[in-house]
Parts: structure tokens; C-alpha cells; sequence
């Protein structure tokens, strides 16, 4: 009795290691946005690149759908996505709201200068601390929200034709 | 006076154990943290511009008052248990973290049961 009941223990400590690692390897490991799809946006605090105010979720509210961007001077890739910004700024749906992080203003309006200035409003993140409320990692990134604040679709990396294609079709069903 | 002295150490002693119970420690936190940009490094081991900003972040939230478990929540919010090294308890790790406690308890079961054979013979 006593044999069956070990040789029975080790066979289901066996079953439930295997199931533990089928479980575990088949979880994804790496960093997605899937999560983030879907949440609303609650904290929005940020500074206005020149104005002395505070760009808040009511702000955006008012528009049926935003793209916040994050970008800075100093990233090369924000160069790349800025001409399909400048596109996306001629959209009626939508809203650009363009958050500099770690940069220097002087720095960031030269960019704008030489780019163009794509965004209806322009906020200011000096040490980067306001991005860690949108997820953000890296830069350049941008999210979607609609007027719910709900994020739609986060980008990671400059923003692609596809992407641009893909914000265009989302804002243009509305 | 000598009550005096043994109430006012006893209560001194109490409030210094309290604080320590209670203060929160930046750098167990930035070692339980995973650098999202870097491969195989903490925040606290990273010098990153995501981990710079990581820990000012936690911080910021350590000097608002905050506790381990509410800075853990925030950014488990924000980018997912991918950030945290030692994930919480939930639905879907609940396995893991039994595992090494069933794989004890069966040991011992077995390492009994055999003695007890052996006594008995």
C-alpha cells in the first residue's frame, strides 16, 4: 500500500513538474504592449513645452482620437517618423500631442524648425519620469487613445507606413 | 525617575525598530526590477536611460510615502510582471511558486514513510 502510494506521489510530482514547465516556456518572456491595449489612461500630468500649464486627461478628452508621441531632438529615429507625423497632423479626427523627454528646449525647437511642427500641442518631459505613466521605454514611441483615453494601439519605434496607414483607417471609421 | 528613564528608552527603542520596519529600500527594489532595454541586467546594475529614469521614479514614489508592494503594483501597471524579477502571486504562476513547497512536503512524506518501514522491520 505504502510502495503505491509513493510510486503514485512521484508520478504526479512528475506530471506536475512537466505541466509547470510546459506552462512556463510557453508564456511569452519578452516585453509587449498587449496589456496596455485596452487600459485608460488616468494620470495625464504634463508640462507644456512653453506655456506655463498642465496638459491634462480632460485636455484630451476633447479630441475624438489623439496620438501622444514621445521624441526627442537627440534621436535619430524620431527624424524618420517625423515626415508621417507631419501627414498625420492633416487628419480631422485627430490630435498630435508631442512630448519631449530629456531634451534640451532650444535643441527641440531647432528640430521643430528644420522638421516641421506637427503637433497641435506640445508638452515637456525634463527628466522622463511622466513616460513611465504611459509605459513608455525607449524613444520614439506613440500611443493612440480615443476620446475615452483608452489606448487603441501602442508603437513602439518610429511610426512605419503601416502604422501610419493603420492610425489613418482607425480615425477616419469615427 | 528611574521608570522615567526605562519608559522613555523602551518607547525610544520601539520608535527606532517602527522606522526600520517601515522604511522601504531603494536598492532591493531597483535589484528586483528587470531592465526592459538591457539583456539580463537589473536596474539597479544598468546605467541606461530606462533605468536612470526607473529609479527616479521609485524614488519620487518612496518619498511620497508609498510602500515595496504599491511601487511594484504601479509599474507591474504600466509595463507588465515582465518588470518585476520575483513576480506576485497569481492565477497563473501559482504552480511555480508551489512546486518547490509540494516537492518538500513529498520528500519529507517519503523520507517518514521509509524510516518508519525500516523501524518497523
Amino acid at each position: 500500500m505504502q510502495k503505491k502510494i509513493i510510486k503514485l506521489s512521484i508520478i504526479l510530482l512528475i506530471i506536475f513538474i512537466i505541466g509547470v514547465f510546459f506552462i512556463g516556456l510557453n508564456k511569452n518572456s519578452i516585453y509587449d504592449t498587449k496589456g496596455l491595449v485596452g487600459q485608460k489612461i488616468t494620470e495625464i500630468k504634463l508640462d507644456h513645452f512653453s506655456k506655463n500649464k498642465i496638459i491634462t486627461a480632460k485636455d484630451l478628452s476633447k479630441n475624438n482620437f489623439t496620438l501622444i508621441n514621445f521624441w526627442a531632438s537627440w534621436c535619430s529615429p524620431c527624424r524618420d517618423e517625423h515626415p508621417i507625423l507631419v501627414e498625420l497632423n492633416k487628419e480631422k479626427n485627430l490630435k498630435l500631442l508631442g512630448v519631449n523627454v530629456k531634451d534640451k528646449k532650444n535643441n527641440a525647437l531647432e528640430f521643430l524648425k528644420d522638421f516641421g511642427d506637427p503637433y497641435d500641442d506640445l508638452a515637456r518631459d525634463e527628466f522622463g519620469k511622466h513616460s513611465v505613466n504611459f509605459g513608455i521605454y525607449g524613444i520614439p514611441e506613440s500611443i493612440l487613445i480615443n476620446q475615452d483615453l483608452i489606448i487603441i494601439k501602442k508603437f513602439i519605434g518610429p511610426i512605419s507606413k503601416n502604422d501610419y496607414n493603420y492610425i489613418k483607417d482607425t480615425v477616419r471609421k469615427q | 525617575m528611574r521608570i522615567k528613564i526605562i519608559i522613555f528608552f523602551t518607547m525610544l527603542n520601539f520608535n527606532i525598530l517602527n522606522a526600520e520596519n517601515f522604511s522601504v529600500d531603494s536598492n532591493k527594489i531597483f535589484k528586483n526590477l528587470r531592465c526592459l532595454i538591457c539583456q539580463g541586467q537589473s536596474v539597479a546594475d544598468s546605467n541606461s536611460e530606462f533605468a536612470q529614469i526607473i529609479k527616479l521614479v521609485v524614488k519620487d514614489q518612496i518619498n511620497d510615502g508609498k510602500s515595496e508592494k504599491e511601487i511594484y503594483d504601479f509599474l507591474i501597471e504600466k509595463y507588465g510582471e515582465w518588470i518585476v524579477y520575483k513576480p506576485p502571486l497569481n492565477k497563473v504562476n501559482f504552480a511555480l511558486w508551489l512546486l518547490p513547497y509540494l516537492v518538500f512536503i513529498t520528500g519529507g512524506a517519503i523520507i517518514f514513510l521509509r524510516f518508519k518501514k525500516r523501524n518497523n522491520r
